[in-house]
């Protein structure tokens, strides 16, 4: 038990030396609810900063299938995306195709200008967008039409015989390709 | 600040007063007379208070993250646990929390108790304060369901079960709580509404009342004090006992963060309703209630369950109505003392003889050793994101495989899905498949269900003795699930 001391009904001591200890208590206490604020903001935060950006490889099919392509084939690829403490798979269309030099490259359906599906339309041998008539070549050239840029190609690799790709998004309505986190 | 009160003010804080007199509030807070001067003794409210604060925040934050539903629950606590910035640690201090409370309540009550602090027109504080203690158990009970881990489960589902035994209402009760006859989603949900919202509601008001009576009242003072008219000089609450209270708070918060930073506080492996084993036991507060409830069955069920309690319940509470004396001094009351101590020695005795009992049945210890194993593992483990229901599930597109689907048919036949769980996603009492199509080909998994190994036998997996015609079927379901 502490010692009582021998106390009166008001307080004695001048004022300065209390609104001195007030002052000492108020900044104290901020401090140390500052201190515990740091948890709480880390951990309100970690969506923005701790995002989980490895991209995976998704399987597009196997090589051999490709190898006598004349025009480019449609493909759904599964990717897996995080939201939070759940994963979705979602199929995406891309489409497998060749470079000038006989290539396979994988392009994004995704249109550059204002993102639409683009279909390749058999009859005209090119990709052309329905929403505003954007035209690109069999390797997703841009040909004509509002897209500022070529279709966007998707990084492959070729695992035992198999053609993967890195399925991304890119920003629209830009030069240059962007990606997207 | 009372001395100096009618200082002049700068221009906002005048303005600011003259609308919300927060100062005169502040002083009237501030300048509350302790007759016989500030003690240590009298922390222990302010604590809890202080308590309380904590477990708002650290909950408000946590329901940023936290899913209340039977399917989500475990994998958004799991998420908070393993993978969020800071989110074992925020967790860990909201559920030591939970026990910090109960402690520092035992500390209250008791130092009210023994300096006869309920005595002279202090019922009504007594009395809020007994409602928040049922009150603050309440927040216990409810929010360890939360996790819906499966401790979490059984020793809720043993805890709703007690109420079955309270005669014509006991099952409408149970029922009522769980949203059903069972422990389901519902479940989760009403315990999460009255975790969040009903309890710190009715708790937000009896403080309210306790406090205001408290203060109405007036502060006791030492035992040796007159409760009704304070002889002895007073000093004001600030500045003494306000650092007192501060640095009490400060320990608090230390403590708790020191144990959340050391022993993170854990979480089991998810509910599963089908096991069998598992021996749920209560948080350290609720053992002496769970052992006592052990000695009444049958027809001496309602007197342990209903009679002995009410009436324990009811002196407690009634407690300054009972003891009318104004004498305060513990050792001029030697009745209710000594009641109160031997409440107190008898919930300790039934909380240690609980132990000592698991401690002794090797059945029951090694069944408590396999649970913490349990948990220790799943701790250890990666977190695994859950497969949103609306994603093309890799299994619905495997099962477009007619031959997957009839092995699935036989899987559930067989009851494999008793032990290796639904889907083949494990479950306490066998481990998961998913993935085995991935680590041994199809002839293995054959071998194996036919022979299996020294290790899976041990763990109790018999030998499966399938015609080809089914056999091969199982095998591809195996080999679809990943
Ligand atoms: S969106 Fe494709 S052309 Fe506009």
């Amino acid at each position: 038990m502490p010692q009582v001391e021998p106390v009166t009904q008001k307080q004695s001591g001048d004022p300065n030396r209390r609104s001195f200890l007030a002052g000492l208590l108020a900044a104290g206490s901020a401090t140390v609810g500052a201190l515990l604020a740091i948890p709480l903001v880390r951990f309100t935060l970690h969506p923005v900063l701790a995002r989980t950006t490895d991209k995976s490889w998704s399987d597009v099919g196997k090589v051999d299938e490709f190898q006598n392509l004349d025009a480019p084939v449609k493909k759904l690829v599964t990717i897996e995306q995080r939201d939070g403490w759940r994963r979705t798979m979602t199929e995406k269309p891309v489409y497998v195709s060749k470079d000038a030099q006989g290539q396979l490259i994988v392009l994004s359906a995704v249109c550059t200008h204002l993102g639409c599906s683009v279909p390749f339309v058999e009859k005209e041998r090119r990709f052309i967008c329905p929403c505003h008539l954007g035209n690109f070549a069999p390797d997703g050239t841009l040909l004509s039409g509002p897209p500022p840029r070529s279709m966007d190609r998707l990084e492959t690799k070729i695992e035992d015989g198999t053609l993967k790709t890195q399925y991304q998004f890119f920003r629209q309505l830009t030069h240059t390709k962007e990606e997207l986190a | 600040m009372s001395a100096d009160g009618k200082e002049s003010k700068s221009g906002f804080r005048a303005w600011l007063d003259h609308r919300t007199g927060l100062d005169s509030l502040l002083r009237h807070t501030l300048d509350e007379p302790i007759p016989g001067g500030a003690k240590i003794a009298y922390v222990f409210g302010s604590g809890l208070l202080f308590l309380f604060l904590s477990q708002i925040v650290t909950g408000v934050f946590l329901a940023m993250y936290y899913v209340p539903s039977a399917d989500h629950a475990h994998t958004t606590v799991a998420y908070i646990t393993k993978e969020v910035t800071g989110g074992s640690f925020l967790r860990s201090i909201h559920a030591y929390g939970s026990s910090a409370i109960i402690i520092v309540l035992l500390l209250h009550m008791t130092q009210t108790f023994l300096y006869g602090s309920y005595k002279g027109r202090r019922e009504l504080v007594w009395v809020a304060g007994c409602v928040l203690l049922a009150l603050m158990l309440g927040m216990a009970f409810t929010g360890y369901l939360l996790p819906w881990d499966q401790k979490a489960f059984f020793a809720t589902t043993v805890g709703t079960n007690i109420l079955s035994e309270i005669p014509w209402v006991g099952n409408g009760l149970k029922e009522l709580l769980r949203g059903g006859t069972e422990m389901g989603t519902l479940t989760v949900s009403r315990f999460f509404v009255l975790h969040v919202f009903v309890i710190p509601a009715c708790i937000f008001a009896f403080v309210a009342i306790h406090v205001y009576s408290f203060r109405k009242a007036g502060a006791a003072g030492p035992a040796t004090e007159d409760p009704v008219s304070p002889k002895l000089p007073a000093e004001t609450f600030y500045p003494k006992q306000l650092v007192m209270d501060m640095g009490f708070a400060t320990l608090i918060i230390v403590l708790l963060g020191l144990v959340a930073y050391f022993w993170p506080m854990d979480l089991g492996p998810r509910a599963d309703p089908a096991d069998t084993q598992f021996m749920p036991r209560p948080e350290w507060y609720y053992v002496p209630v769970f052992q006592y409830l052990k000695y009444w069955h049958g027809s001496t069920a309602l007197l342990g369950i209903l009679v002995i309690p009410g009436i324990v319940g009811l002196l407690l509470v009634g407690l300054p109505f009972f003891d009318r004396s104004l004498e305060r001094r513990p050792w001029k009351r030697p009745i209710s003392v000594g009641l109160f101590t031997i409440v107190l020695l008898g919930l300790a005795a039934l909380g240690v003889s609980s132990y000592r009992q698991d401690m002794r049945n090797p059945g029951v210890a090694a069944q408590l050793r396999a649970q913490q194993e349990a948990t220790k593992e799943f701790m250890n483990a990666k977190f695994e994101p859950e497969l949103s229901g609306s994603s093309l599930s890799a299994q619905n597109v495997a099962l477009s495989n007619p031959e997957a689907a009839k092995g699935k048919e036989i899987f559930e036949a067989q009851s494999c899905n008793a032990c290796h769980g639904d889907n083949g996603v494990g479950t306490a009492a066998a481990p998961k498949l998913v993935g085995v199509g991935a680590k041994y080909d199809a002839a293995r998994i054959a071998a194996l269900l036919n022979t299996p190994s020294a290790k899976m036998t041990a763990g109790g997996m018999p030998p499966v003795q399938l015609k080809d015609d089914e056999m091969k079927p199982l095998i591809a379901y195996l080999q679809s699930l990943n």
